[in-house]
């Protein structure tokens, strides 16, 4: 079974996810890295249901992670016209609103 | 046999050209265009040869047993045998099927592959041929556009979706292309969506289509639910065994007849497609006349048992299908006589052919049916670039035919004569590809027994040449006005930067426009011609038609031809053409006119007019009382509930722990509490002044330190678990 090689690629996805959302500035690339994370963990449910057989709740888990991606997706994309709206500009390091 | 199987190259390889654009597009010497269209030449060539093996095999006889029928034999269901007797009963010619396991969930296999049959070939072929001589036209249509790679990418992908879907072996890959072409019908109608109404246009008909695709789940979900299969073949089978109860087939068929009139324009969600006409010219040509809105079509088609059974069909009389279809032949026309876009003009008259199509599906006229899908695809391709063309060197990319054009036969004679086979064609003239298909239509819907639908049939023919009669009439001849005067608006458009500053005047239109529009008028001249009932050629029915068995019902055979029968059509097309001839030299000719001005000057006319000009107010009807009217309310109601009933429960809450509280804080908190509140809080403002340096609202370093936690969190995991 591939069982390693889907992980490595889950891992893979991670490390580039985790990359963008500390790395990059623009809100959109951010958001992107997101969807990158979710989906490495996607792939790692999916692998393990495969491994177990073709267990449906691995699939049944990864559609919901899917169905809350894309809700977070639309409140985020939300939020960043909101910020670009208010300060031309959607990168990040220039909000530091939260600074205690 | 080696195009049929790699037939699935067909699909694939439009689909690789997309990514291939979007990717690396932008950096190759003709901005990705040259991708697209290779790739839908090898398209055009798979097709070919797919047609030409595919019709070898027919003429072999019926091939070998499939697997897919030694499977379904194997079930053992007892095909019940329909009325025989015909003797010129054709054999059921068994379709090529390859399914390949797409993915499984839950012991439910979920398969890809191809369906080739006839119906299949002729969609493939047509789809290939228009998509290809449509990029060769935008190449110069849209030199010099600000999103020229994007463009093609989006047609060509929307190529790849059509083609996937006609291929489509099971539902669900249906669904599939189904799904693809309107993602791409969205992005393009929106091409220039800097101006709002073509964005606002690109919601409408994104939206719209939507509202019918929920009947496209839901019929799939219906026929999967009771057969047990996804699978096209396997579906056509049990609806003809006889086994499903009737009230199942007839559910399913409402739900995609929905689907069907969603996507096809179909009364009355067809107010999209006039609206679709704000894409560039090119789109229009290919998505919203030749292709895309005859999916809808092909739904019918491919699931004609379904439709058969649930609206029994084969019974007479009348049923939703025929019905809808009528409907919109006529209101469609009605509408296509008031428009002053001369693309409005062709959308209508598109949305009123497709109602043709469903109204020959809706009268047992499979054949006839699949075969304007054929024809019309041809001349209305030609059209619609043909119109293209006109505001591309002639008007100066106004599609206004009473301000901007006239008068333009002199200036554009291939784009003239082109324009006028087509719409010839379209009219049903005699010896052109429109007068075999559509005549077709009408005679098997007297033939079958739906006389009423013919009537409509034969009403719709004559009101098809009037209107046409004026489109040309109002862009051809007479004065020429405003841009194609030379007289050139101020304001440029949105795309005006298109970069041929130097095209003064109306002038014909270079090679890449006028060879597509020649090729295309040459289609719409011989196609009829493979089954051109009054010469006995029928090479099409052959080709084509399944034969009856048991996956495709037994259709009534046609009527033999007659020139009498077909009399009543030629006279009313005759007849369309001088009498809109006559009211249209009246109407526009000049200002001293006799009928100029009339919708003004008569009470009823007037009336008439603003009724159509407004479209029936449908679009009044849904955007203001079906839309406005859910919102409203839905919002009061949820008010109501939320100031009356949830606030009341919440307020009296309220009141009890307030009086609660009061006399918490007075023993409890003050002399208890606050004393060790002060003390922790002094130790955590001490703690807090240590650690605020990590609190510098940079959510970014937030983020890694979150990560780097959990990566910390992971490895003493990993340590300590495994230990």
């Amino acid at each position: 079974m591939l069982l390693n090689e889907f992980l490595l690629l889950g891992a893979a996805l991670f490390c580039i996810g985790v990359y963008g959302v500390i790395a990059r500035k623009n809100g959109v690339m951010v958001l992107m890295s997101i969807e990158l994370i979710l989906n490495s963990v996607n792939i790692n449910l999916l692998a393990f249901s495969l491994r177990n057989g073709g267990d449906v709740g691995g699939h049944v888990f990864a559609l919901y992670v899917i169905a809350v991606g894309a809700a977070e997706v639309a409140v985020g994309l939300a939020i960043v016209l909101l910020i670009y709206r208010n300060r031309r500009s959607i990168a990040l390091d220039e909000m530091s609103e939260m600074k205690g | 046999m080696w195009f049929l199987e790699h037939s699935w190259l067909i699909p694939v390889v439009p689909a690789v050209g997309f990514f291939l654009i979007i990717l690396f597009g932008k950096k190759m010497p003709m901005k990705g265009s040259e991708v697209g269209i290779a790739s839908m030449l090898t398209s055009l060539v798979v097709a070919g040869g797919t047609a030409y093996e595919w019709i070898q095999r027919v003429d072999d006889g019926a091939g070998g047993e499939s697997t897919s029928a030694r499977f379904f034999g194997a079930l053992g269901r007892a095909v019940v045998p329909r009325a025989e007797g015909t003797a010129e009963a054709k054999p059921f010619v068994e379709p090529f099927i390859k399914t390949w396991n797409w993915w499984q969930s839950g012991g439910t296999k979920f398969t890809i592959g191809m369906h080739i049959d006839g119906l299949s070939v002729t969609l493939l072929v047509v789809v290939a041929f228009i998509s290809t001589l449509v990029q060769i036209y935008s190449l110069e249509y849209l030199r010099g556009d600000r999103r020229y790679t994007h463009f093609f990418a989006a047609l060509t992908l929307f190529s790849a979706g059509m083609l996937t879907m006609v291929l489509a072996e099971g539902l669900v890959q249906f669904l599939l292309g189904w799904e693809i072409m309107g993602l791409c019908s969205f992005m393009l109608i929106g091409h220039w969506w800097e101006d709002g109404y073509n964005s606002r246009s690109a919601l409408k008909a994104f939206f719209t289509v939507r509202t019918g695709d929920v009947g496209l789940l839901i019929g799939i979900a219906i026929l999967y639910f009771q057969s047990g299969t996804f699978s096209i073949q396997g579906i056509s089978e049990w609806a003809l065994s006889g086994e499903p109860s009737h009230l199942v087939l007839l559910m399913a068929s409402i739900a995609l007849l929905v689907a069907i009139i969603g996507k096809s324009g179909q009364f009355p969600l067809h107010t999209w497609l006039p609206d679709a006409m704000a894409g560039p010219t090119p789109v229009s040509s290919l998505l919203h006349s030749s292709t895309m809105v005859v999916a809808g079509i092909f739904l019918g088609a491919r699931l004609y048992p379904v439709f058969w059974e649930g609206f029994s069909i084969h019974n007479g009389g009348a049923n939703p299908m025929a019905i809808i279809g009528g409907i919109t032949i006529v209101i469609a026309a009605l509408l296509a006589f008031v428009q002053v876009d001369i693309k409005k003009v062709l959308a209508y008259s598109t949305v009123s052919q497709l109602g043709y199509m469903l109204m020959g599906l809706g009268v047992g006229a499979w054949t006839p049916a699949v075969f304007h899908i054929f024809t019309h695809a041809f001349f209305k391709a030609c059209l619609f670039l043909g119109a293209g063309s006109v505001a591309h060197s002639g008007s100066h990319h106004s599609f206004d035919m009473k301000k901007d054009m006239g008068g333009l036969r002199k200036k554009m004679p291939i784009t003239f004569a082109t324009f006028i086979i087509s719409t010839a064609a379209l009219a049903g003239v005699p010896f052109l590809a429109g007068f075999f298909s559509k005549d077709e239509i009408i005679a098997s819907a007297g033939h079958n027994g739906y006389k009423t639908f013919m009537y409509i049939g034969l009403a719709g023919a004559f009101m098809t040449t009037a209107y046409m009669t004026r489109c040309v009439y109002l862009t051809f001849f007479g004065e020429a006005r405003g841009a194609a005067a030379g007289v050139h608006h101020e304001e440029h458009d949105v795309h005006a930067d298109a970069g041929h500053g130097d095209a003064h005047g109306p002038h014909e239109s270079p090679l890449l426009i006028t060879v597509p529009l020649i090729l295309l008028s040459i289609g719409a001249i011989f196609a009829g011609y493979l089954n051109a009932a009054p010469f006995h050629w029928e090479k099409f029915t052959e080709w084509v038609e399944p034969g009856a068995g048991k996956f495709f019902p037994e259709l009534v055979a046609p009527e033999k031809f007659t020139w009498v029968g077909a009399l009543p059509s030629i006279v009313l097309v005759a007849l369309g053409f001088v009498a809109a001839l006559f009211v249209c030299r009246a109407l526009y000719a000049e200002k001293r006119a006799p009928f100029y001005g009339l919708t003004q000057r008569s009470m009823p006319l007037r009336v008439g007019y603003t009724f159509l000009w407004n479209k029936y107010y449908l679009d009044h009807l849904y955007e203001k009382v079906i839309v406005a009217g859910l919102i409203g309310p839905v919002a009061k109601a949820a008010y109501w509930v939320h100031m009356n009933i949830l606030d009341g429960f919440v307020d009296l809450v309220g009141k009890f722990f307030a009086a609660f509280g009061k006399w918490t804080y007075k023993y409890v908190d003050q002399g208890v509490i606050d004393a060790s509140v002060n003390g922790a809080g002094r130790g955590a403002s001490g703690a807090g002044g240590g650690l605020s340096f990590i609190q510098n609202g940079k959510i970014q370093q937030y983020a890694a330190i979150l990560f780097g936690a959990a990566a910390l969190g992971a490895l003493a995991l990993v340590i300590f678990v495994q230990a």
